[in-house]
């Protein structure tokens, strides 16, 4: 069992509130998945390339931005939380990606984007919270997950968002049973995948089929055909975000939208503390149906 | 339990009271009628009443709301989690709106009644509840049903009725596939009688003879003479 919440402000003027509307969801899925947490978070405001990292405590990361700085040729700085660090990059995020896991292989990049930003760690959601200060954290739209381990250890690393690509992300519910074979098939196709966890084989594939061209949708539709498993997931993406459940259905999901907001979690309990969810349309989403919304409102696909 | 009539009719707040304080309140009572708001959708909401009391439930609630009911009448004004009404004994569930998986789930008796849709694996293991849905049903529900009648007003989804014994599905819509073992039966005059009056019950507005009957063609589950030889 793991929780899952998402919140997409279609109002403005919730965007200085993301994170404190997105609190109480989180802790209200805390029971679903006490063992670890994480969030990622869409800024809103101008683009800043941002590599989001996470390292063992007393890692130099001054110095592995200088490293990144001058094998770059741009400039990098560095904001450090906890066993995290956010490096803005002046170069291409790719290449400034793997530059730097390339140079100091044991940093995980847990996300690179213009908008987003991923934290986790392991322990009680709301103290993972805290650390990271969900609550002040503005933006234009987050997900966020609480996992109890079925597949692999409760790590920091293990835990969700899991990076697919360019300020994408991937939160899962559920367990796969071909990310052996998904691993080897896309690692050689020249995925990087930095943990032992399935959830990651899914993101993984994401990205290889949205590199090799793929819209969101697409990629999506192409999972539902090759990932064999429970899941419920949530992909955000830089303008919106994605629902997809597995044709059994085995793991929950509600999603509600009213004309200020779009959310989705394991269940109603974490979407009813949002303000006006009392006129809010409120369904269950169909197995195997993807359900996306982006800036120019639903796009919803079977 | 005690026997004494005990009447406690008022509004239990669960924004104030914690669910344990309201679901012994209502479990004590023996009569009377209640109001829950602020239900926050909170899990097991309304269960294992015993008594004929009343219980409105003002919002949308978690999983297993008034599970194994017996005797008590239990309306949800908003949508149910899973497993609304899990082994429901006797008395009536309704939920105004929509409900999620396993609704109704190993009911032994006493009604359901879904005014919105219900998902997946409605009425799983019915063991003779009855179950009426207003809007459709979704994949594997009456799995593995052993008696009782489930009514869909609306459309069944793929595998209605697999693996099914003897409960009888009625449905006014279209069935996108059904599951093992299940079939099409003929409507007999008993089965539209029983249809007006359950209809009527839940308080739904459709003609009987509108409906499809399904049922278990009874090959899975009795042994086959012609294969003793094989012991």
């Amino acid at each position: 069992m793991c929780g899952i919440v998402g919140l997409f402000l279609k109002d403005e003027a919730l965007f200085p509130r993301l994170g404190a509307l997105m609190a109480p969801m989180l802790a209200e899925m805390t029971e679903r998945g006490p063992d670890s947490a994480g969030f990622a978070i869409y800024r809103d405001g101008p683009p800043l390339p941002t590599l989001s990292c996470l390292a063992a405590p007393g890692f130099d990361w001054d110095a592995a931005a200088a490293h990144l700085a001058q094998a770059t040729g741009a400039p990098v700085t560095v904001e450090t939380i906890s066993d995290h660090a956010l490096l803005r990059v002046g170069s291409d995020l790719r290449t400034a990606r793997a530059t730097l896991i390339a140079a100091f292989p044991q940093v995980n990049v847990l996300a690179s984007g213009e908008a987003i930003e991923i934290f986790k760690g392991i322990g009680d959601p709301m103290a993972v919270a805290r650390t990271f200060g969900l609550e002040g954290r503005s933006g234009t739209h987050g997900i966020a997950h609480t996992r109890m381990a079925t597949e692999s250890a409760v790590t920091t690393a293990g835990s969700h968002p899991f990076s697919t690509g360019p300020d994408t992300c991937l939160v899962h519910n559920g367990s796969l049973s071909n990310h052996f074979l998904l691993r080897s098939f896309l690692e050689a196709r020249g995925e990087t995948l930095q943990t032992e966890n399935d959830s990651e084989v899914a993101a993984a594939f994401l990205s290889w089929r949205m590199r090799e061209g793929d819209t969101l949708d697409q990629a999506l539709a192409a999972a539902l055909k090759r990932l064999d498993g429970f899941y419920t997931l949530t992909i955000g993406t830089r303008d919106g975000f994605a629902v997809l459940r597995d044709p059994i259905a085995c793991k929950p999901a509600v999603l509600a939208e009213t004309d200020q907001w779009v959310a989705m979690a394991s269940e109603f309990r974490a979407i009813a503390p949002l303000p006006g969810v009392e006129n809010a349309r409120i369904w269950e989403p169909e197995p195997g149906t993807i359900y996306s919304w982006g800036r120019d409102g639903m796009r919803a696909a079977a | 339990m005690t026997t004494a009539t005990m009447t406690n009719t008022g509004v239990l707040d669960l924004s104030a009271l914690s669910l344990r304080e309201a679901n012994e309140t209502l479990q004590a009572a023996t009569e009377g009628a209640f109001t829950i708001v602020n239900p926050g959708g909170r899990h097991a909401i309304a269960c294992g009443l015993e008594h004929p009391v009343s219980v409105t439930i003002e919002g949308h609630t978690g999983y297993y709301c008034a599970g194994m009911n017996k005797n008590a009448d239990v309306t949800i004004r908003g949508n149910a989690g899973t497993g609304l009404a899990e082994n429901i004994m006797s008395g009536t569930v309704r939920v105004t709106g929509d409900a999620s998986q396993a609704a109704g789930a190993t009911g032994h008796g006493g009604l359901v009644v879904i005014e919105g849709n219900a998902s997946a694996r409605c009425g799983i293991s019915m063991k003779g509840v009855d179950i009426v849905v207003g809007g459709n049903v979704g994949h594997m529900s009456a799995f593995m049903a052993q008696a009782g009648n489930l009514v869909v007003l609306g459309d069944a989804g793929e595998d209605l009725g697999d693996s099914i014994y003897e409960a009888r599905l009625f449905v006014r819509g279209t069935v996108a596939r059904l599951g093992t073992d299940c079939v099409e039966k003929e409507m007999r005059p008993e089965h539209l009688a029983f249809l007006a009056d359950i209809l009527k019950r839940a308080g739904m507005d459709a003609d009987p003879r509108d409906f499809r009957r399904y049922g278990s063609a009874r090959t899975l589950y009795h042994f086959k003479i012609d294969n003793a030889g094989a012991y």
